[in-house]
This record gives structure tokens, C-alpha cells and sequence, in this order.
């Protein structure tokens, strides 16, 4: 392993999956069928709780 | 229920799975060529392990959390190299365990500091800074002025050794006397210390307070060393360029 | 683990076989603490060793009072309780040595010539307590409170979590009584012996698995994003850990270990510790807290759910790349200094998206600001967090990094993060815990909230802005040349400028710890069951859990 073999590959493999990863994380972030899962999860903090006290939440 | 239930156990496995995936992709590219890039540690004449004596006063120097104040690494920048000297090198630290190279100067580059002052200067600084230096904002450190506890100094140079540092049998076998012999000119151990460790060792009584080894005995000897092993006659910028 | 919630809330009494062996384990640990404490090579393990023992001791007479009494049921909340003093305990002497230290600088005559008091080990002493005891305290007990919440689910592993809460108090003393006693690694924050490191070793791993734990059992499909920034803060830790605290030690019998790596392999994989305990530590933990309590204060959703994924990862991965750029111009290779330079820059990018993210939240409810201290006090952390993480980038530029780097400007950077961006979000999660947890409907006073969050904004102003100034300072005068090309001051000279900006900024950093008195007598007086006069609130505010 040297340098310049290491240069080569982060100039071309390297820059291709590092920007597959993001294209997927972006993706998967901005997917339309995710809009509603994530909306129920933003509001997941704010959901009342106090329930859990008197020994869990029933399903 | 049970099954999807599981999924979602899976879910939160998988997440801890891509976490470390992720973070491991940059240090491990960074890291690991330092490793294996034979260029990352230039080829350089005079390097050599640090005397018992030079190890037990880095000791202290870490102890007392030097580094937080003074950096070990010069720059190539030419304010720099003016003020303290030749930029420093990798080399230069290759048995360094930790590192020293520092982060801040509150007070001024060390790593060139061997041979600049005299003991004396140097005593009389770490006893009271602003004796010698009046704007100084240095603690002092009259407290190093005790003896120094050497007697596991073979197993100190053991734990080197395990580590990279090349120690050989020898030189942990005699590092209590060699510990000696360093701050006493006239101890019998001075040519077998020298024979160990090579011709560029100072050997004094640094402290200048007898026979009694002291923790300013290690420091000052530590402190009068640094920076001054590397030979820059011989050393090829060009060839270890990086 | 079964669909039915109420059985896996209920908690039994008595002895249970964990804690039979725990039981065990401790007293074979405690046998241990003597063993090595009795064949100690230097003073300091004596000691330490016997702390082991006591400490198990303790341990074993936790564990056998707590089989007599009644458990907690439902969600833990009593270790989120715990947890908030601890914060505002180790807070208020963390910054109170700050202050000390920052004063030595100014008078060095403050140091008393003596070696515990010294500069050289109070630093680190402050570094450690204001990151590892005030932050991994609120991080701790901000990460227990959220997850059971949003998981609605008990913490899994019964008192596992209690274990990791003194193990991990337990280190911060053995931490900082080695500090000044002189036992230190000498690598910047990350200091402990080999034998504390350890210990933190299986107190974070208890931590993983309590946090993990309780996701895994959760009763909610989904993890709430801020559960992701506690994961990945807690798992990269681990790894940051074990990776930079590799070393042989010289004994068991010897407080001193011996670092494997060396030189500029040292330098690197410190600086990857070191910049990502910056960046997983300081920033995705506290992220985290961004990411519920500022939703939760509000009463909003977080502004874009979306953005908060690319957040998370984008952050994640780009910062660990950022750590060579506390080594521009060293001896390490050019490769991985340009590296390390682009991935900062990079990482801009994130740390805005966040930012954004965090404040918009707040769109629709920008009157909060005026009218909710605590919201300010969250919101404005937010602002630093902006502000510093656009200052870092530049500083990572190597044009201006030579200029920036060895001076005060770098200090003044770190406490605009520190002090701005994971002090105020701290308070703010605080002073929520002292109300949710302790289950108060008000503060004590949100009127002293006001004095707290002005007095400490002031204080980080001057703080920052004399850093700033004393930097840039000390930068032009280590390159200034005369007319005749000779370098023009000393480097004592340039200590001599830096004294007036010494103080000034010791100053800045006293407003800021009486700012956190004020705090710790508010938490006071909140936790018990004091409002201040004049100040009661009409019932309307949500109290998400009862008093016991």
C-alpha cells in the first residue's frame, strides 16, 4: 500500500460510494412514502406520557 | 406480533451496526496508512531511546502536565524556525509514548530547548520563574527538589520495550544505575551508560546538589536533551519529502 | 419482553439472581482493592485501590438495602432526580475551577508554589470536570429521561442503570484525585490512568447496554431522532476510548501505563479522539437534548424531521475525518492535514442544517422567546452552537490555522462551544428536569432564570471577545519582524501583552459561575417545592409526571 495507489482510489471508488451514500441517505429522507412515519415520529415527543406511571402503556 | 416484533429488535441492532460503520469509515482511513506509509517517519542519523534518567524527568514533565502549556513541535514556518530552530520532524518523536507535541503555548516551544540555557538557568527557573524571567506567568516548581523515586525505572523501560521503544536487556537490567550514573560525573557507571546509550548523553549533576537524584536532576536533564539528537548535517529534506 | 406493557413495567421485590452475582463480583473486587493497595508501587495506587474497595463496599450495601425496600415502578425517574443535582453540582465546580485556573493566569502567584494546586494538574482538572463530570452527567441523565419517553418504556436492565450512574460518578473522582496527585497519561482529555480507563470501560458499557436495552423493548415503532444522537454518541465514545487509550501498564501494582502507539501515530489518534469527543461528546449528545427538549419546551414538533436525518448521518460521518486539523503544519504528513481541512469545512454544512433545524422549531411560537427564559436560554445555546461551528471551519483553514493556532484564540473558540452551546442547553435541560422530573409544575423563580442566562451571556461576551483579541494578538506578535528582518519581541514579551486579557477574561469566566449559583440555588429551592413570591403560575402548563 502507498500513497499514491491510496489517492487513486479515493479519487475514483472512493468519491462514487461516498456519493451513493449520500444519494441514499437523502433518498431515504426525502422518500414521499416515509412523509407519514415521520411526521408521527417528529411528534413523538409531545405525545402524553404520564400513562407509563401507573405501570406501562397497554397495547 | 411476535414477528414484528423482532423486526423492530433488529432495527435498533442495525442502526448501532451502520453507527459504527459510519464513523469508522474516516478514522480508519486516516489512521491506518500511518501505520503502513513508510514515508510518514523520515530516515534521520542520531535518534535514540531517552536514559533512564531523561525517561524519569518526561515522566514528571507529563506529571505535572507541562504540555498544557508548551508545545513540542516546530513548525516550518519561517517566524518559527527563526525563533526556535530546524522544524521538527516525526522522527523526532518516534519514541515518544505519548506524544508531547502540544497545543498551546501559554509559554514557548520545548522542542528545542536542549542546551539552550544552562542547569543553572534552568534551576533557578523551575524553582522561581520570574527570578529569571520577570513577566512570566510559569508556576514554580520548588517541590521538584525532592528525591526521585527510581526504583521501578526497570520496569518502566520494561513497558517501553513492549511497546516499540528499543530498550535492549541490557539497558533494562542497569536502569537503576544508569539512573545514577547520569546525574554523577564521577559514578563508575559513566562509560557503561555511555556505552549504552551513545556519546550524545550529558552526564552531570544537573541539580547541582550532590549525589542525591532529585526530580529536578530527571527534569533538567529531560529539558536539556530535547530537540538535540537529530544530526541535520546529514539529514535529506528533499528525499523525506511527504 | 412480551406485547403486553403493564407486566414489563411492574418490578418485583427482593433478591434477584443479578444482583446475587454483582453481590459476588464486587466482593471479590473489594478483596482485590486491598490486595493491590497493600503491594502498591507509588502512593496514589494505595489509595486508589482502597477507593475500589470502598467503593464496592458501598455496592454491596446499596444492593442489600435496596432488596429490603419497595422498587420504583414504572418509568425510572428517580436516576433522571440524581442525575440533575449531580449536573449542577459537578457544573458549579467545574466552572469554579475554571475560574481558578483562569485567575493563575493572570496571577501566577495564585499557584502557591505547591503541586496539587498547580496549573499544570488543576487544567486538566477543569477540562474533566466540566466535560466529563457536568456534560456526562447531562448527558446521562438527559438520555435516561428520553428514551424511557420516547420508547415508553422502563429502562431495561433494573438497576444496571443505578450501577452505571456511581460507576461513572466513581470515576469522576478517581479522575480528578489522580489529576492532582499527579497521575496523568498526558494526552489532553483523556488523561486517566489505565486503571480509571477500565473502570469507564465497563461503566460505558453498562451505559450501551441499558441504552440499547431500552430501545430494543421499546413499544414504539419508530426511534426518535433523538435516541439516534445518544446511540451514536455513546457508541463512538466506546470506540474513541478504546482506541486512543491503548496502553501497557508498567504494573499492576503501578498507577503508570505506557502509551502503545508513539510520535505521530500518537499525534493522529489522539486528535481523533480528541476532535470527536468535540463532536460526539459535546455536540451529538447535546444535539440529542436539542432534539427533544426544544420540541417538548415549545410545544412543537421538531421543524423538519427530514432535515434531522440528514443531519444525523451527514454529521456522524464527516466528523470524524475533521481530527487532523488540530496538527496543521506538524510533522504529521500533508495528505492527512488536507484531509482533515476539507472534511471541516465540509462538516459547516451539518452543523448548520442542525441549527437551522433547532431554531425554526420554533416558528409560530417566537413569543416563547420573550416570555419563556428556559426556551431562550435553549434557543440562544442554539445560536452559539451556530456561531462557533462557522468560527471552527475557518480556524481548520490552514492560512488562518497557522496564525491560530498555540494561542488564546483557540481557547476563546472552545468556550463559545463550551460555555454558549453546551452550558446553555444544559441549563435549559436542567431547569426542564427540575420541573418533569421532580414533577413541579413551575421553578422556582423563572425570574432568577433571567438573571442567570444574563449574567452568563455576558460573561461568555467577555470571555470570547478578550480570547479573540489576546489571540490574534499573540499571533501577529510570534511573526512580527522589525525593519532590519530580526523577529521583533521575545516570547516573554508576549506574555507580558497577554495580562490584561487574562483578566478581563477571568472576569468574563466569574460572571459565568455565579450565573451557575444562581442556577444551583434555583434547582434548590424547585427540587424543594418552593415558588417565589410573587411568582406563581395559573394551572395550565402540562406536567408530563406526578410527584412520588
Amino acid at each position: 500500500m502507498d500513497y499514491s495507489n491510496t489517492i487513486y482510489f479515493a479519487e475514483t471508488w472512493g468519491l462514487v460510494i461516498l456519493c451513493t451514500m449520500f444519494a441514499v441517505g437523502v433518498a431515504y429522507a426525502l422518500w414521499p412514502s416515509n412523509k407519514d412515519k415521520f411526521e408521527h415520529a417528529a411528534s413523538l415527543p409531545l405525545e402524553e406520557n404520564e400513562t407509563s406511571h401507573e405501570g406501562g402503556r397497554h397495547e | 406480533m411476535a414477528f414484528s416484533h423482532k423486526t423492530i429488535e433488529k432495527n435498533s441492532i442495525l442502526m448501532l451496526v451502520l453507527v459504527l460503520v459510519v464513523v469508522s469509515i474516516g478514522g480508519l482511513v486516516e489512521i491506518v496508512p500511518l501505520f503502513f506509509i513508510k514515508s510518514t517517519i523520515e530516515k534521520v542519523d542520531g535518534m535514540r531511546p531517552y536514559t533512564p534518567l531523561e525517561l524519569a524527568g518526561r515522566e514528571i514533565y507529563i506529571r505535572e502536565g507541562c504540555y498544557n502549556c508548551h508545545s513540542q513541535m516546530v513548525r516550518p514556518l519561517r517566524a518559527e524556525v527563526e525563533r526556535y530552530g530546524h522544524y521538527s520532524l516525526a522522527a523526532e518523536s518516534m519514541y515518544d509514548h505519548p506524544f508531547q507535541w502540544g497545543s498551546k503555548r501559554t509559554g514557548p516551544d520545548l522542542a528545542r530547548v536542549g542546551g539552550k540555557y544552562s542547569d543553572e538557568w534552568h534551576r533557578l527557573h523551575l524553582n522561581k520563574p520570574t527570578d529569571v524571567v520577570p513577566e512570566s506567568v510559569m508556576p514554580g516548581y520548588p517541590f521538584l527538589n525532592e528525591p526521585l523515586d527510581y526504583k521501578h525505572m526497570d520496569a518502566f523501560l520494561r513497558a517501553n520495550a513492549i511497546v516499540g521503544v528499543p530498550y535492549t536487556d541490557d539497558m533494562i537490567a542497569n536502569a537503576v544505575a544508569d539512573v545514577e550514573a547520569q546525574a554523577d560525573p564521577e559514578s563508575e557507571g559513566y562509560d557503561a551508560l555511555l556505552e549504552r546509550y551513545g556519546d550524545n548523553v550529558n552526564i552531570r549533576d544537573f541539580d547541582g546538589q550532590g549525589k542525591q537524584v532529585t526530580e529536578m536532576d530527571a527534569v533538567i536533564a529531560y529539558l536539556q536533551m530535547l530537540g538535540t539528537l537529530v544530526d541535520f548535517s546529514t539529514y535529506d529534506a528533499k528525499a523525506n519529502n511527504r | 419482553m412480551g406485547c403486553d406493557g403493564s407486566a414489563d413495567m411492574a418490578v418485583k421485590k427482593g433478591l434477584s439472581l443479578p444482583a446475587l452475582i454483582t453481590m459476588i463480583l464486587f466482593a471479590v473486587g473489594t478483596l482485590g482493592g486491598v490486595i493491590v493497595s497493600a503491594g502498591a508501587w507509588d502512593a496514589v495506587m494505595e489509595f486508589h485501590a482502597l477507593l475500589f474497595s470502598a467503593f464496592f463496599v458501598g455496592g454491596i450495601l446499596w444492593i442489600g438495602s435496596n432488596i429490603m425496600s419497595e422498587p420504583e415502578q414504572g418509568y425510572m425517574d428517580k436516576i433522571v432526580r440524581y442525575g440533575v443535582v449531580a449536573s449542577t453540582f459537578w457544573g458549579v465546580v467545574g466552572f469554579l475551577v475554571g475560574f481558578l485556573i483562569a485567575a493563575q493566569l493572570a496571577f501566577p502567584e495564585l499557584n502557591f508554589d505547591t503541586s496539587f494546586l498547580n496549573f499544570g494538574r488543576m487544567r486538566p482538572l477543569h477540562t474533566s470536570a466540566v466535560i466529563f463530570a457536568f456534560g456526562g452527567n447531562v448527558l446521562l441523565c438527559t438520555s435516561f429521561y428520553v428514551v424511557q419517553r420516547t420508547c415508553h418504556a422502563r429502562l431495561w436492565g433494573g438497576n444496571l442503570a443505578w450501577f452505571v450512574f456511581w460507576g461513572y460518578q466513581f470515576f469522576i473522582v478517581l479522575a480528578a484525585t489522580g489529576y492532582l496527585l499527579g497521575v496523568t497519561q498526558g494526552k489532553e482529555y483523556a488523561e486517566p490512568e489505565w486503571y480509571v480507563d477500565l473502570w469507564l470501560t465497563i461503566v460505558w458499557v453498562a451505559y450501551l447496554l441499558v441504552f440499547l436495552g431500552t430501545l430494543i423493548k421499546r413499544k414504539e415503532p419508530h426511534i426518535y431522532v433523538a435516541n439516534w444522537f445518544y446511540l451514536g454518541f455513546i457508541v463512538t465514545i466506546a470506540m474513541l476510548h478504546l482506541g486512543n487509550n491503548m496502553a501497557v501498564p508498567v504494573s499492576i501494582y503501578s498507577s503508570q501505563s505506557i502509551i502503545l502507539y508513539s510520535g505521530v501515530q500518537d499525534a493522529l489518534i489522539q486528535w481523533w479522539y480528541g476532535h470527536n469527543a468535540v463532536g460526539f461528546f459535546l455536540t451529538a449528545g447535546f444535539l440529542a437534548i436539542m432534539y427533544y427538549f426544544i420540541p417538548k419546551a415549545v410545544n412543537r414538533p421538531v421543524y423538519s424531521y427530514r432535515l434531522s436525518i440528514i443531519h444525523f448521518w451527514a454529521l456522524i460521518f464527516l466528523y470524524i475525518w475533521a481530527g487532523p486539523h488540530h496538527l496543521h503544519y506538524t510533522a504529521l504528513p500533508d495528505w492527512s492535514q488536507t484531509l482533515g481541512m476539507v472534511f471541516s469545512i465540509m462538516l459547516w454544512m451539518p452543523s448548520w442544517g442542525g441549527m437551522i433545524n433547532g431554531l425554526m422549531t420554533l416558528s409560530g411560537a417566537w413569543d416563547k422567546l420573550r416570555t419563556d427564559p428556559i426556551v431562550r436560554m435553549l434557543v440562544v445555546s442554539v445560536a452559539f452552537y451556530g456561531m462557533s461551528t462557522f468560527e471552527g471551519p475557518v480556524m481548520s483553514i490552514k492560512a488562518v490555522n497557522s496564525l491560530s493556532h498555540y494561542t488564546d484564540w483557540t481557547v476563546g473558540h472552545v468556550h463559545s462551544g463550551a460555555l454558549g452551546w453546551v452550558g446553555f442547553v444544559s441549563f435549559g435541560a436542567i431547569y426542564c428536569l427540575a420541573k418533569w422530573a421532580f414533577g413541579r409544575k413551575q421553578l422556582y423563580s423563572n425570574r432568577l432564570v433571567e438573571w442567570h442566562f444574563w449574567v452568563s451571556t455576558i460573561g461568555i461576551a467577555i470571555y470570547v471577545a478578550s480570547m479573540w483579541v489576546a489571540g490574534i494578538l499573540q499571533g501577529l506578535m510570534w511573526r512580527a519582524y522589525d525593519s532590519l528582518g530580526f523577529l521583533q519581541y521575545s516570547f516573554a514579551e508576549t506574555v507580558e501583552q497577554m495580562h490584561i486579557y487574562y483578566v478581563i477574561r477571568a472576569f468574563g469566566g466569574l460572571l459565568f459561575v455565579i450565573g451557575s449559583f444562581i442556577m444551583a440555588y434555583n434547582i434548590y429551592r424547585t427540587i424543594k417545592g418552593d415558588v417565589r413570591e410573587g411568582e406563581e403560575m395559573p394551572d395550565e402548563d402540562v406536567v408530563p409526571v406526578a410527584a412520588e
